[in-house]
């Protein structure tokens, strides 16, 4: 089973360690995976900007890289949403295209979702002791349907207890580029967020998609709050990062 | 209405400081988001209720000349008049021509947003007439010296009870109430004399049946029962997207209107009026018309943002919105606030006049998913933010940096080079804690917010020296912050 890893431009940039972490846990459930060596982004940004154009370059770009694998698995709700739900917009006039687009949709996957539905993971290999509360992101919740599987997941480890936060389903206010044009408002939505997750008294919030995690994280330690923001494919492999 | 909102950025930071204002919004989770999600377990299968009444608002989309022309015909069989406005202007005009012909004087009115796109309440004032909003919150807002409305179907959300205890006092010279029950007696005691005296009544529209000619108000309150039957002149003012075909459609449509508006089963008051009052007949007023409005509706119709016409005006998408949440509906700066507003607003008024609605979304789709009609909010907010990108109406820089990071990284090595670089800069940019605490050219991120530093290395290089070294599953040094 040949499973081509998606890293996403923001795993690559900022935080490397989860793209290590997630194929730790795909080889541990018996996955072969290959890392197109040239994939940079899918084009989200540029889509969600108005950028049709660049947009569809990209695309192209991802589908010709990832199209021979049996799977694309990327540890991020978001970009993965991008290829599953949105590609085929793109390419709804160019029908050779959309066949290729729907191909590789269809085997588009986020990583919990992944490691519970396909390759049924039976235990997973980190180990982690602490109380956690789990935010979900929009695009992993409401295109990809993963609320369970990530849940699932870290209740077969020994030391995790997981404390549901109010309002986990709520937007964090990241919203890419909204984050930057829209400062005040996103970091309002951050910072009610946060409040949650204090109030939670969780130690360790948990996510998978890193557009939350620097826009939560960096909410928290600007209010002064220690909590630690983890991607949960760093929590199920044990990767925690130094603190 | 007058358009505000191009200040969209300046109103939002003006609520986001209003205490007051923030106070009142924290309602709407249980006022609104509790109740329908209680109201909604009611239904046996809400996912394909969702699913017909879309279809019934497509059905009645796709074939809305025909609809229409339906519609026209049963409403004159029983008696009215159908005329239609092309805008904001004519809808002033043929109100000020009904008034003339039928020579009223006092006009009372029950919630129409429509009336509001035109500011009608000032049109009829100008031309020397009396209006009286008899919808509660409205009514506050027309004494409050015409405050906008802040939510479509509670226009005075934004104000809390004790506001309204003060206004009333000072409006009506009465002692003041402090219950919602005394204030609600007071309102209708204030009301009541108007209904008696009025000389025309005007509603909006929930639904027009073009198999019956009728129209279809949903209320809570009453007066709209009162506004339209006792005055001898009613007209009925809406869109001409409000049509549904059949009868049976408003059946289906009505489980879900209430129960996504205001979480109830079915609204206190449901209108059906049809026609004339007949011989024989007790209610109903003598003259009908029906002022059906276009006003940029069938734009929106031959756009390819047209699913946003299947809105049935519930509410839903802007009480579950986390941005309308936390800025209150004052700041879209015209009729329609939250989601549907901010495809609605650059549609009726202007792209360039609401350049930064389509945008003012983190996209999170919560509208999409309550929307009874299924309308997919996020996507056509994306569409307008094609058209302000194919138009050039975005900023340069933003264009600018938007085609560079697409230009970089459909050249894998260049981006492999760029980003090597450009992290390694940012990584200067931490404190001892990692975090950056003030970015260039993003102060958007930083002004409350710090930034997480970037590791310092890609992925990308790291995976390299690994494949190269044929280590193992585990990360290479340097790979963690």
């Amino acid at each position: 089973m040949r499973v081509g890893f998606f890293v996403t431009c923001l795993v690559d940039l900022m935080r490397p360690s989860i793209g290590f972490a997630a194929i730790k846990l795909l080889e541990s459930g018996g996955a072969d995976v290959f890392v197109p060596p040239a994939q940079t982004c899918c084009g989200q940004p540029a889509y969600n900007s108005g950028d049709r154009a660049d947009t569809i370059t990209l695309a192209r770009k991802l589908v010709q890289e990832f199209e021979g694998c049996d799977y694309l698995v990327a540890p991020s709700g978001s970009c993965s949403g991008m290829i599953k739900t949105h590609y085929a917009d793109l390419f709804a006039d160019d029908p050779a295209w959309s066949a290729r687009v729907a191909g590789l949709a269809a085997k588009t996957y986020e990583l919990t979702e992944f490691l519970v539905g396909v390759l049924k993971l039976e235990r997973v290999p980190g180990t982690f002791a602490g109380t956690i509360t789990y935010h979900d992101s929009c695009a992993g919740l409401r295109e990809m349907g993963v609320k369970t599987q990530p849940r699932a997941l870290l209740a077969k480890m020994d030391g995790v207890r997981l404390s549901e936060m109010a309002e986990c389903e709520t937007c964090c206010g990241f919203g890419g580029t909204f984050a930057i044009k829209f400062g005040e408002i996103s970091s309002r939505l951050a910072d009610n967020k946060c409040q949650h997750i204090v109030t939670n008294g969780a130690e360790t919030v948990v996510l998978g998609d890193l557009g939350c995690m620097l826009n939560i994280e960096g909410r928290l330690r600007r209010r002064g709050d220690a909590t630690r923001v983890m991607h949960v494919a760093e929590v199920l492999a044990g990767d925690v990062p130094e603190t | 209405m007058q358009v505000a909102s191009m200040y969209f950025k300046e109103r939002a930071h003006v609520k986001l400081h209003d205490a007051q204002l923030q106070y009142n919004l924290t309602k709407i989770k249980g006022k609104f988001v509790e109740k329908r999600r209680l109201a909604l377990t009611e239904l046996d299968d809400f996912e394909g209720t969702r699913d017909v009444a879309r279809a019934i608002r497509q059905r009645a989309l796709d074939d809305l000349d025909v609809w229409l022309t339906i519609f026209e015909e049963n409403a004159r069989a029983r008696g009215a008049t159908v005329l239609y406005a092309q805008t904001p202007a004519e809808i002033n005009a043929l109100v000020l021509e009904i008034a003339r012909r039928h020579d009223v004087r006092k006009i009372i009115k029950s919630k129409s947003m429509v009336s509001e796109e035109s500011a009608l309440d000032h049109a009829i004032e100008a031309a020397g007439l009396t209006v009286v909003e008899t919808d509660l919150g409205e009514y506050i807002l027309q004494i409050n010296n015409y405050e906008p409305p802040s939510h479509i179907i509670g226009p005075a959300l934004h104000k809390s009870r004790e506001e309204v205890t003060e206004l009333f006092h000072k409006r009506h010279g009465k002692p003041r109430k402090e219950g919602i029950e005394e204030l609600c007696l007071e309102a209708r005691e204030e009301l009541r004399a108007h209904y008696l005296t009025a000389d025309m009544g005007i509603s909006g529209g929930n639904f027009f049946v073009a198999e019956s000619g009728s129209v279809v108000i949903v209320t809570n309150e009453g007066n709209a029962t009162l506004t339209t039957t006792l005055p001898k002149v009613h007209i009925a003012i809406s869109g001409i997207e409000k049509i549904v075909p059949t009868l049976e459609d408003v059946a289906t449509l009505m489980r879900l209107l209430p129960r996504s508006a205001t979480g109830q089963s079915i609204s206190n008051y449901v209108d059906l009026l049809s026609g004339v009052k007949g011989p024989g007949e007790f209610h109903g007023a003598e003259h009908m018309y029906f002022i059906l409005v276009d006003s940029g509706r069938s734009e929106v119709l031959a756009s390819d943002v047209r699913d946003a016409l299947r809105c049935i005006r519930c509410g839903a998408c802007m009480n579950h919105c986390p941005v309308y949440q936390n800025i209150g509906g004052h700041s879209y700066g015209w009729v329609y606030p939250g989601p549907i507003g901010s495809i609605l607003t650059p549609m009726y008024v202007g792209l360039e006049k609401a350049l930064d609605l389509p945008h003012a979304s983190t996209l999170c789709n919560q509208c999409g998913v309550v929307c009874p009609v299924k309308i997919p909010l996020p996507d056509l907010q994306r569409k307008l933010r094609e058209k302000e990108f194919e138009r050039r109406l975005r900023p340069w820089y933003e264009r600018a940096a938007l085609r560079t990071w697409a230009w970089v990284a459909s050249r894998p090595a260049l981006y492999g080079l760029a980003t090597r670089i450009g992290i390694r800069a940012l990584r200067t940019l931490a404190d001892r804690n990692g975090m950056i605490r003030k970015l260039p050219l993003a102060s958007g991120w930083t002004d409350e917010r710090d930034m997480p530093a970037p590791a310092g290395r890609t992925f990308r290089e790291l995976y390299a020296a690994r494949a190269k070294t044929g280590a193992t599953a585990r990360e290479p040094a340097g790979a963690t912050r």
